[in-house]
């Protein structure tokens, strides 16, 4: 598909991009989850620990906090390749600014591909430290949450290139995040489990990277993770993706080989 | 120019390029020697763009054979693009990074080491004469200034061959004479330059050989001066009628000129001695609102081949 010392390349064009905003996404990284834990964790979760009966002993705020860290991956992810990837089409072309050199489709979707992995590993690692801070962690393996958050990023970032790689406009991109990014972050498992949802939505939950983002995530951060579960939430994660990036290569390729 | 003495950089034979049901390049021939400037004439649609995309070894050949630097561009594009300098249409800088940083991050595209590429970048940005916006974002450029950038850019891996779509389209003429200036440097110094054009100042300006494309096909080759000696006459009248103009022109230019082509807004008379054709015009009684002798170009030969203008 692309060499990976090629994608160096373009990786190097989107970090020296990224200089310029980097400021504003730390703040961001950092604020989010503080925000998020105050409003969930610790405002809503005392009357969730009072009422209700988590399997386990953990608070509320153990219980939603790696979840969170899996829900803001999927965010960063989704955005980084809508509006950058067609930009890079369609408006900077910085795309065809590197096929002009000996650069190919692959290496370029490697690349780019590669940045957001970095954007994501920035991020979670960001969020880990917060929730650790807020006392949420149970177990040392939650390290691990970061490079599963990287994995959950990648999930949603791969088949949202395909997509924008096919796409004319960015009229799309919104109605995705409203009707396909923030319906999947509010049910699949973040802020309650899915057994609580209608059996249909249930079942659909099963199948988004998101909720097997989510109980891994978890899993790892109660120190839960010896199940076997957590191996098959790997490979469901794996999997999604390397489809997902052999599907965006083709779609690159009809967009960007003509 | 003598394709044997340095060597063909570029070779097609029956060249075809295919969009589904549309033949945007429809079977040409050509070949570029080392060293030469060589130019794709032609109006919007002709197939220029699809021609120099195949040869920049980024859009797929549908037929025939396409050669470049004796390499085939389907098996080792990625080879080829490493000696290839590209100037697109359309711009493709990044707007929000300096000047040098876009010299900078192109050369890293081709694997260049980024100390080298410092050094590199003034010395191109000397050449364009930009300098001294070296460390400025490329958003507030002017179109011509933009222009030189992308062509500074394109000499980061000092290739062998550049690749010039519409170099100067949409530059005002000041702007496009100093683009000239820089390309007419680089020929000197031994670089292929492959260009396309609407313009024909522009052919006429840089090209060594070109040819005229009409409708994805190649309607003539030769150098400006051959075309013009082959295909037109040495002069021609541009006749100017402010309320209309006689229907049939015959009783007037029989026998005095060549051949009339009328156009909506002039008529041009082809004839190798203007002056003497105008004042016969005049002893005959014809008054145009005004008359304009001049020498035939490029312009004149693209009219006689295809039946229309250039630059509509």
């Amino acid at each position: 598909m692309g060499n990976l010392l090629f994608a160096l390349r373009p990786l190097e064009f989107f970090l020296v991009q990224y200089r310029r905003v980097w400021r504003g996404t730390i703040v961001t990284s950092v604020a989010n989850p503080i925000f998020f834990l105050l409003a969930l964790g610790v405002g809503l979760g005392v009357f969730v620990d009072r009422s209700a009966d988590l399997a386990g002993d953990v608070s509320y705020l153990s219980f939603v906090a790696p979840g969170l860290l899996a829900g803001a991956a999927m965010q960063i992810a989704t955005f980084e390749s809508s509006w950058p990837t067609l930009a890079a089409i369609k408006w900077s072309r910085q795309y065809h600014a590197m096929l002009a050199s000996p650069l190919r489709v692959g290496d370029i979707l490697l690349g780019h591909q590669a940045f957001i992995a970095l954007r994501l590993l920035m991020t979670t690692t960001i969020y880990l430290l917060v929730i650790t801070v807020f006392g949420a962690v149970e177990s040392p393996l939650a390290v691990l949450t970061v490079p599963v958050g990287v994995l959950v990023g990648l999930a949603f970032s791969a088949p949202m290139a395909a997509w924008a790689a096919h796409t004319e406009t960015d009229a799309s991109f919104v109605t995705i995040f409203r009707f396909v990014i923030l319906p999947m972050f509010l049910f699949s498992g973040i802020f309650f489990p899915v057994t609580q949802l209608p059996r249909v939505f249930e079942l659909v939950a099963y199948a988004t990277p998101l909720w097997n983002g989510v109980a891994l995530s978890r899993q790892l951060s109660l120190g839960e993770a010896w199940h076997w579960s957590a191996a098959y939430h790997l490979g469901f994660l794996l999997v999604w993706t390397a489809v997902a990036l052999v599907l965006a290569y083709a779609s690159y390729r009809r967009r960007l080989v003509v | 120019m003598n394709a044997a003495e340095g060597g063909e950089v570029i070779h097609a034979r029956g060249l075809v390029k295919r969009f589904g049901d549309t033949v945007a390049v429809d079977g040409i021939d050509f070949d570029i020697a080392r060293g030469e400037a060589f130019g794709f004439l032609g109006p919007n649609g002709a197939g220029k763009t699809s021609t120099m995309r195949m040869i920049g070894c980024v859009s797929p050949v549908s037929g025939g054979t396409l050669r470049v630097f004796g390499l085939d561009p389907a098996r080792d594009g990625a080879a080829i693009r490493a000696r290839l300098g590209v100037v697109p249409q359309l711009d493709t800088l990044d707007l929000d990074l300096t000047v040098r940083e876009n010299i900078v991050i192109y050369g890293r595209y081709f694997g260049l080491p980024r100390r080298e590429l410092r050094a590199r970048a003034d010395e191109l940005l000397e050449f364009v004469q930009l300098s001294e916006r070296a460390d400025d974002k490329v958003e507030p450029l002017s179109g011509g200034m933009k222009r030189r950038l992308t062509i500074a850019r394109s000499l980061v891996n000092d290739p062998e061959a550049l690749l010039l779509d519409e170099p100067t389209t949409g530059l005002d003429p000041q702007a496009r004479h100093v683009v000239w200036d820089r390309l007419y440097r680089l020929k000197q110094s031994g670089v292929t330059l492959v260009l396309t054009t609407h313009y024909m100042d522009e052919a006429e300006q840089l090209c060594d050989r070109l040819v005229v494309m009409d409708k994805g096909r190649i309607a003539a080759a030769g150098s400006p001066a051959e075309l013009i000696a082959r295909y037109s006459t040495r002069e021609v009248v541009e006749l100017r009628f402010a309320d209309g103009r006689p229907d049939d022109l015959t009783p007037w230019t029989d026998g005095l000129v060549e051949r009339v082509e009328p156009l909506p807004d002039r008529v041009l008379l082809y004839t190798d001695d203007g002056d003497a054709a105008a004042h016969g015009l005049h002893e005959r009684g014809l008054v145009p609102d005004s008359v304009l002798v001049r020498r035939s170009t490029l312009e004149d030969v693209f009219l006689h081949l295809t039946g229309r203008t250039l630059v509509d």
